[in-house]
């Protein structure tokens, strides 16, 4: 059974796609956390909490008879007022503070997130029927639903837009000086305070836009929040700070070694197989990672 | 100043005061009322279901109350219940049964809501000996510890699934079939696959997939392929609400042709409501169903308890809230039996209870579980875009034909 991979050659294709489909939209979240982290020095434990919340705005507007796929326009818009609110009201208080302290207080908040949202919209577990059908290859042996093709498509689409902004856009350019040396923008007039507000608001869209296209290819549910926090924090950690292409790369990366695991060693052994890579690059990068800000290329 | 303060202690002592014999005045039978007590989960990943338990409690309690109560020693008594919300934590809820017994002098409790938060707290009635009847933790763990206090209504976990594969083995003309299964680490859906091990190995079937999925996992994308490649007789899925929506949604989407799924959970799902046709065919456990003919002299038949449920709640009820309901009639039974309020008497009157109640038939087997009431299998089957959940099994109650195999997705519209 365990080799069934080596008898099945589709299965090896049917287990790459799945696993760069599904990587692809785990970098869109992973490079949200990059970013606040590169910027803010402030790793986000609420980060799948703000992607659960976005795929609830989705699953909402689909329950008012709109397409869900409309989630990926309203969920990050609303999502982007939430994360500068937030950071109005708790992250601005702690920027500045040691890691611990904001790894604490973001941890209040997505307790504080999960219970809303189980207050608000019921502890069942929901999904959003986005009828998109499916693709078919090599004589229907290996299938790909057309929502997870689209998922990746659109994380894609965005993670391009979001970096010719980050270049070509004053906010950008501002996002990116602060990130390098924040005391030293602030003393060439950018207005740090402005810009930590954005870069949290965008991570938080972000967030929103993986939580409508979660909505349409996984399922949502309040407290299911911490398993896209702790991915993306180990794509990162692989990846390294604001550097996109190596979010992108690792993103498919764990998603395929996951799948791969799941045939080789076993469905039960995918998620011990992903922590156990992630300690040896923990390990591994033990001299590498410096206090010091990195800055996004 | 000082006599200000010297005011102010007095007036929290008598509070205090006032609020120590309040509480200890809680007894187990307190005037007229007799007052069991539950750690319920109205808060919490389970809240849902913590909901529709209370909502099965309550149901029974006013209506037992309405009907002339508890008679005993020839006094009429009517049933209350304490609540606390144990927040879905098998932390809280021992503490919780714990501040019941110890601070609110209950005697007798009601079971909480899941596997887990059962267990957590029958080591606590059991240290007490305070009976507790319990509706929803179907783990066959808690059978197997030989505690004398605690008895399930329902029938154990590892029965949920095993007429599934009775049915397949019907099917395939009494050889046994090929198992392709998936379930969640938990203690429950491990229970139901220990349940499929049995039955393979009663029926000479062969199990050729048995991926265990971690509980955060919510992408089966990787069994099901390996369904795809092995074409199994008869596909299981359990792992809760999750489980059943994403076997749905991912089955569909990469057309994974079976003759046969079953699952558990459906019901809690909501899967025919959020899935649609996509959801049809599947064959759901349930440990009951409302076209049930059992029958008692307080909710009537099964029917009449669901119209009188909707009418009060407003909503279908699920089997949680009907197990929930049949609790407190074997409560009310032994009580009557036992004629008498000692909890020893009261636990011995348990451990002879058979009754018949709407739900089903209730027996105790030595473990606590209930013997007397066999799971059912319902099939969702749709008319257009209306779905509804049919019993298929077993044969006696069955108000539909079990539909096999289940078409290929080429042929479904």
């Amino acid at each position: 059974m365990d080799f069934l991979i080596f008898k099945a050659p589709m299965l090896m294709v049917q287990a790459s796609l799945d696993g760069i489909l599904l990587g692809i939209l785990f970098a869109l979240i992973a490079y949200g956390m990059a970013l606040q982290w590169g910027v803010m020095n402030i790793i986000n434990i609420a980060q799948g909490d703000l992607v659960i919340l976005g795929g609830y705005i989705a699953y909402t507007i689909y329950l008012w008879g709109i397409h869900p796929a409309w989630g990926v326009i309203i969920s990050p818009i609303i999502m982007f007022f939430v994360g500068w609110g937030l950071y109005k009201l708790v992250i601005n208080k702690v920027v500045d503070r040691d890691l611990f302290i904001s790894i604490l207080a973001t941890f209040g908040i997505a307790i504080v997130f999960q219970q809303l949202m189980n207050f608000i919209f019921g502890a069942d577990v929901v999904v959003a029927q986005s009828e998109y059908g499916t693709t078919m290859l090599f004589d229907n042996s290996v299938t790909l639903p057309n929502s997870k093709i689209f998922s990746a498509f659109i994380s894609v689409l965005y993670a391009v837009a979001l970096v010719i902004y980050m270049k070509k856009s004053r906010l950008g350019r501002a996002i990116r000086a602060t990130a390098q040396n924040a005391r030293a923008a602030k003393i060439l007039g950018v207005d740090t305070e402005k810009v930590y507000a954005a870069t949290f608001g965008i991570n938080a869209a972000l967030c929103g836009i993986a939580g409508a296209l979660i909505s349409i290819t996984l399922t949502l549910h309040p407290y299911v929040g911490l398993p896209y926090t702790v991915r993306s924090f180990m794509i990162v950690i692989v990846a390294g700070l604001g550097n996109l292409p190596a979010v992108a790369v690792s993103g498919m990366g764990l998603g395929l070694f996951e799948e791969f695991a799941d045939y080789i060693l076993g469905t039960e052994f995918r998620i011990g197989a992903v922590f156990l890579l992630l300690v040896l690059i923990l390990v591994y990068r033990r001299f590498k990672l410096s206090k010091k800000r990195e800055y996004l290329k | 100043m000082n006599k200000i303060a010297k005011l102010f202690v007095t007036f929290i002592s008598a509070i205090t005061l006032a609020l120590v014999s309040f509480t200890s005045s809680f007894a187990k039978v307190e005037g007229e009322y007799i007052v069991l007590g539950s750690a319920i989960s109205l808060t919490g990943k389970y809240s849902s279901n913590g909901v529709h338990t209370q909502n099965g409690y309550n149901m029974a309690v006013d209506r037992i109350n309405k009907m002339g109560g508890v008679e005993v020693q020839g006094k009429k008594y009517k049933f209350e219940i304490i609540y606390y919300d144990d927040e879905s934590n098998p932390k809280r809820a021992a503490q919780l049964a714990e501040r019941l017994i110890k601070q609110d002098g209950v005697h007798y409790m009601l079971g909480p809501y899941s596997s887990g938060l059962t267990k957590a707290i029958a080591p606590v009635t059991e240290k007490y000996k305070i009976p507790m009847v319990e509706a929803n933790g179907a783990s066959r763990s808690l059978f197997t510890k030989g505690y004398k206090y605690l008895f399930a209504v329902l029938s154990p976990a590892n029965q949920y699934l095993e007429v599934a594969i009775d049915l397949a083995v019907e099917k395939n003309g009494g050889k046994g079939v090929r198992i392709a299964q998936a379930f969640e680490q938990d203690a429950f859906s491990q229970d139901v696959r220990l349940g499929i091990l049995d039955a393979a190995k009663r029926t000479g079937s062969e199990i050729i997939i048995d991926d265990k999925l971690p509980k955060e996992l919510n992408d089966m994308a990787a069994t099901l392929a390996k369904v795809k490649a092995t074409k199994p007789d008869v596909l299981v899925v359990s792992g809760h609400t999750k489980g059943a929506l994403t076997a749905i949604r991912q089955i569909s989407e990469m057309k994974v042709d079976v003759p046969m799924l079953a699952m558990t959970h459906c019901d809690a799902a909501k899967l025919s409501k959020q899935h649609g046709k996509k959801s049809e065919y599947a064959l759901c456990a349930s440990q009951w169903h409302k076209n049930l003919s059992y029958k008692d002299k307080f909710f009537g038949g099964g029917k009449k308890y669901a119209r009188d449920f909707q009418k009060e709640f407003g909503y279908d009820p699920p089997y949680q809230s009907a197990e929930s309901s049949a609790a407190l009639l074997v409560f009310k039974d032994a009580f009557e039996r036992a004629n008498s309020f000692d909890r020893d008497a009261v636990r011995d009157a348990l451990v002879d209870t058979e009754m018949q109640t709407f739900y089903g038939n209730i027996k105790f087997g030595p473990g606590g579980q209930n013997v007397a009431k066999p799971m059912i299998l319902f099939q969702v089957r749709c008319k257009g875009d209306d779905c509804e959940n049919r019993v298929v099994a077993p044969t006696k109650w069955a108000s539909d034909k079990f539909y096999h195999p289940i078409p290929k997705w080429s042929e479904r519209s």
